[in-house]
């Protein structure tokens, strides 16, 4: 419909009043958004690092990163992990607590809501987390694994390389019921109860057979876009594991692409460097954005 | 009576009481680790070396919020300065967004000019930058711009938020009629006295959300790479000096963590309607 409109159409009064109203937002926007991300892709093909003016080197950075850089693999293999289990994690939870919250009374609806949301804006945590999986005697998980006669040691939660990956999953997945979790409220409280009628009439029989048939295409839009909100927050994933775990953590167990990005950016100033790990970080959330979109288009079939 | 026949389509009783089941307990451990902030800000200091330590506070005190602003007392920069930065930024940094955002998702959503399409599929590409990705540029802008080390490194690249812009244009798109606008053409007013008079006030839903995610993210901005004097940096920062004193701190840091996430949560309850409102029209067309 949209592309059928004839070009020349433009009335002289929209469009001065659409650029007046657009570009106050779009000057910062592209400034600190999109000059940025363009920057870096360029600066990933330079040896830079702040002070004397960027040489030009090719693709060395990438070759670097990916034939010689052990950590960056290890980087990688943590970041999928997380992405994997975090980011489809989050989006399904977040789906199914609309869901079953949807299908109560509104008044313990919204009261519940609150509840599964509050994680996600509850800000700086980490130091309750460090405090409930301390190591040492005020460590509240260890005493109650000691009480309930499961462990007579004391894990360091924090610090061992093999219980590392879970508990940042935990945390994470505690915290993920944000945006993506308003919007399946959202959208599942405006499905017209009509179509559940039809439904019945026309042989659904539970639950399962209506979230599959009516519900989940209906919401393919509400999917679609927490899909990407997601990707974003599961690939992001940097600043919770530097907060709980310290920096870098123990045998580099836990760090991820944006670790490695802000130790090269913040710390060691390979400016080129590090934009190349950008760049490679961007190209697989594009990627990934890709194949789900072509997942949710299956949706409901 | 007709409501209640439409509840029980295809309800089973078993299946309502599992979901109430499985609701309540996963609620409870959404709020253990709130519940867990609260209590220890509660506890006096003899109660963090108990072993094995509790987890409700014994005898509760609102000592450690005592502790919180006396910690500071003989710093160079006083509790109240960091306060008051975050509270400068959070609140000089939403308005700039929800008025940017507004007026350019209206442009977008109802305004025909050339380029419209291709800058909102830009700004939805751009849903998925992360803001490490843009750290490294973005420090060299504002270092040519002067900006390092003000208020505004913090304030203006927080004005285009893209996922602002988004659920602003998709919900000016769907709750603002065509018609209506083309009446006000007709009636010879201009269009940008229609986007504050006539869009402006329907869309009240929609900034009222962009404000509480705005306010939420400034809320809780800590440390950043643009900001190194003392007295501009903010709260969060600060609270993050006094985590690190480790477990004489901390029931001083348990208080601090209580104060940070109350702020949002009010905010969001208080809201919470309008922000649903909103996101019933967020969603992603293929």
């Amino acid at each position: 419909m949209k592309k059928a409109k004839p070009r020349k159409s433009y009335s002289r009064n929209e469009v001065r009043a659409g650029l007046i109203l657009a570009l106050p937002f779009f000057v910062p926007f592209l400034l600190f958004t999109i000059i940025p991300v363009l920057g870096s892709v360029i600066m990933s093909f330079t040896d830079f690092n702040m002070l004397s003016m960027p040489d030009f080197v090719g693709t060395d950075n990438y070759v670097r990163l990916f034939l010689q850089d052990s950590i960056f693999m290890k980087a990688m293999g943590n970041t999928f992990i997380l992405a994997l289990v975090i980011g489809p994690g989050g989006y399904i939870l977040s789906f199914i607590f609309a869901w079953l919250l949807n299908e109560i009374g509104p008044k313990v609806r919204t009261i519940l809501t609150f509840c599964f949301y509050a994680p996600s804006i509850s800000g700086n945590m980490v130091v309750i987390w460090q405090m409930f999986l301390s190591g040492d005697s005020q460590g509240y998980l260890n005493s109650i694994l000691y009480r309930l006669g499961i462990s007579s040691t004391p894990t360091i939660w924090l610090k061992n390389p093999e219980t590392i990956m879970p508990i940042i999953i935990i945390v994470s997945l505690w915290s993920s019921l944000g945006t993506s979790f308003l919007v399946f409220i959202a959208g599942l409280q405006g499905v017209d109860r009509s179509y559940y009628e039809a439904g019945a009439i026309d042989g659904l029989r539970n639950r399962w057979q209506e979230l599959w048939y009516i519900t989940l295409p209906l919401m393919k839009p509400q999917l679609l876009f927490s899909a990407v909100m997601s990707i974003t927050s599961s690939f992001g994933v940097g600043t919770l594991i530097t907060n709980l775990c310290g920096y870098p953590t123990v045998n580099y167990s836990a760090h991820t692409i944006m670790n490695h990005l802000s130790d090269y950016a913040g710390t060691r100033f390979e400016v080129g460097y590090a934009s190349a790990i950008a760049t490679v970080l961007f190209a697989m959330m594009i990627l990934c954005n890709k194949v789900i979109q072509k997942l949710l288009s299956k949706v409901g079939t | 009576m007709a409501l209640k026949i439409k509840r029980q389509i295809n309800r089973s009783f078993g299946g309502t009481l599992a979901i109430w089941v499985l609701l309540c307990i996963f609620a409870v451990f959404m709020l253990l680790p709130l519940i867990y902030a609260v209590s220890s800000a509660l506890k006096p200091m003899d109660e963090f070396f108990l072993f094995p330590p509790k987890f409700f506070a014994e005898n509760p005190t609102i000592q450690n919020f005592k502790t919180l602003f006396s910690v500071f007392d003989n710093s160079e920069v006083p509790l109240s300065r960091y306060l008051f930065n975050t509270v400068f930024v959070s609140v000089l940094g939403t308005v700039g967004q929800v008025i940017l955002s507004s007026a350019c998702a209206y442009a977008l959503a109802k305004l025909h000019f050339p380029c419209r399409e291709v800058m909102f599929k830009v700004i939805v590409a751009s849903l998925m930058f992360n803001s490490t990705i843009t750290s490294i540029a973005n420090f060299l802008t504002l270092r040519s711009l002067n900006m390092v080390d003000t208020y505004w490194a913090v304030i203006i690249p927080s004005f285009a938020s893209p996922m602002g812009l988004y659920l602003m244009k998709q919900f000016i798109e769907q709750m603002i009629p065509d018609t209506l606008l083309e009446a006000g053409r007709i009636d010879g007013a201009g269009e940008i006295y229609m986007f504050i008079k006539i869009a402006l006030p329907l869309v009240k839903p929609a900034w009222l959300t962009l404000i509480v995610f705005a306010f939420q993210a400034l809320w809780n901005t800590g440390s950043t790479a643009y900001v190194y004097k003392e007295e501009l940096k903010t709260i969060n920062y600060a609270l993050s000096q006094i985590q690190a004193g480790g477990i004489a701190r901390s029931g001083a840091a348990a208080a601090g963590t209580v104060i940070m996430m109350i702020v949002p949560m009010i905010v969001f309850v208080i809201t919470q309607s309008n922000i649903l409102e909103t996101m019933a029209t967020s969603g992603m067309k293929d």
